[in-house]
């Protein structure tokens, strides 16, 4: 037994899933209002936190995060369930599906048999919608993979139920109360104003655009501090943080240029067109940031000295993003006292 | 990014494709398939390669034995004593005693299967000092 679910293909797993599941119950969304309504562009380096002994680097928010804000702006209703027991969450997941509800699941990917295998690390965060079980096998539409698959029971099982950090513990998700019809427009004004208030007022300095900086001054120490091997482990990984698992290019950034296009439609707003533009351009300078890094992975050690050429490359990011988010952050702040008169 | 410009660079991905945003000649924004690109194809190879050094470094160190079959079982499945002992259901101090080849010796038979479900394999496959590197690398 199969739902129907319409599955496309996304860049992103959570907006992709958030997109697809609202879709599905009647609210047609691209993935692109999803990741912007969800408020999923980020930044922040996190060197206290390790993931295969590298710091993390992230263009996105957190995980989950993008469901719950969606859900909240539109006014849709989402449950989450975790589980102790791993026969008590796969009988709970058989009992949704039963009564015809495409369930999202957060998985693992490293048990994932269809999954690429150059992808399968120890990465919890992943999201997929379980739409159907045939024998025992579930139909499981993948946001990242082209057409939904096929997935042993067991595999499913051992995905979901993957330990390590962010262990998603069963975490299964559906959608209810969704209204006929809602007015995107309040919500995209809220969720790009979130993102502004988060890349440019937050004062730590390793969120937004100063964690952008932080960054900066990072690389710039990492040969003399880590060595030419290690300084380049560390470079590779942001480049991979940055351009792989699902960022649809340039750190997120084309994604969310993609989002401020469709807003401009929305809200009936061409200047915010410019500002799709203009972070398209930014995605592109991040984009070139990753060649210039990968030159110096690929290259010899005596090449090591391009370092602070990167770190320019990055500071001229951080520069124009905070331009960026400050002036888009004006504007919106600017309709919202037009529409009170 | 423009259309045109979408990279279709073959590395390590096979047959499957990942979505990328790019802009249409008349700058609309459109989703496209890529097949990889090689800046991230080259960072992405060269985590590969440093997981693939340590299981290479670790199967040394279990040959000389210095080090347990175990160590060399997690090496290949890029997983932590904190990791496995999370999936056994251990204590971290218990994985990391394992991972000694005297201690991992004396392992009870029900642990070893334990450890041989979370890795596939047969109790005995565990126990063994394996003759050569099963997995490449990647996962199976």
């Amino acid at each position: 037994m199969t739902l129907p679910f319409p599955h496309r293909q996304s860049a992103h797993c959570e907006s992709g899933v958030v997109a697809n599941l609202l879709t599905h119950h009647g609210l047609p969304l691209s993935e692109a209002m999803a990741f912007g309504i969800g408020s999923g562009l980020f930044f922040a380096y996190l060197p206290f936190v390790r993931i295969n002994h590298l710091p993390l680097t992230t263009f996105r928010s957190a995980p989950g995060r993008i469901i719950r804000q969606v859900a909240k702006r539109l006014g849709v209703g989402v449950t989450f369930r975790t589980f102790r027991d791993e026969e008590n969450g796969m009988a709970e997941l058989d009992r949704l599906l039963a009564e015809g509800v495409p369930v999202g699941a957060q998985t693992g990917v490293y048990w994932l048999p269809y999954f690429p295998p150059a992808l399968r690390f120890h990465f919890n965060a992943h999201n997929l919608v379980v739409c159907g079980k045939e024998g025992d096998s579930y139909r499981i539409s993948d946001p990242v993979i082209e057409e939904p698959v096929l997935c042993g029971a067991d595999d499913l099982k051992r995905a979901r139920f993957a330990r390590g950090p962010l262990a998603p513990k069963g975490k299964l998700f559906f959608l209810t109360n969704v209204p006929k019809t809602v007015d995107p427009v309040p919500a995209i004004r809220e969720a790009i104003r979130e993102v502004c208030r988060l890349m440019t007022r937050i004062p730590i300095p390793l969120i937004g655009v100063r964690g952008i900086r932080y960054l900066a001054g990072r690389v710039e120490s990492w040969p003399s501090r880590l060595g030419d091997r290690r300084a380049l482990l560390y470079l590779g990984n942001v480049i991979r943080m940055q351009e792989e698992v699902g960022t649809g290019g340039g750190g997120f950034r084309f994604i969310y240029a993609a989002f401020l296009q469709e807003a401009a439609a929305f809200l009936d707003e061409r200047r915010l067109l410019d500002f799709s533009r203009r972070m398209t351009a930014i995605g592109d300078h991040w984009r070139d940031f990753a060649v210039a890094g990968a030159r110096l992975c690929k290259g010899r050690p005596q090449e090591i000295d391009d370092f602070p050429a990167l770190v320019r490359i990055v500071r001229e990011c951080a520069d124009a993003e905070h331009g960026f988010f400050r002036e888009l952050d004006a504007l919106m702040r600017r309709d919202r006292h037009a529409v009170r008169r | 990014m423009r259309r045109k410009d979408v990279p279709q660079d073959q590395g390590l991905f096979g047959e499957w494709k990942e979505v990328s945003y790019a802009v249409d000649d008349d700058g609309r924004y459109i989703l496209v398939p890529s097949a990889g690109w090689e800046p991230a194809n080259i960072a992405n190879h060269m985590a590969w390669e440093s997981i693939e050094a340590e299981v290479d470094a670790v199967l040394a160190k279990v040959r000389a034995g210095a080090l347990s079959p175990l160590a060399y079982h997690m090496a290949r499945h890029q997983m932590d004593p904190g990791l496995l002992a999370g999936y056994a259901g251990l204590f971290r101090w218990q994985v990391r005693r394992h991972m000694k080849p005297a201690a991992f010796r004396r392992l009870s038979a029900k642990l070893a299967v334990r450890y041989a479900a979370i890795f596939r394999i047969t109790p005995e496959e565990l126990m063994k000092t394996p003759e050569c590197d099963l997995s490449a690398g990647l996962p199976k």
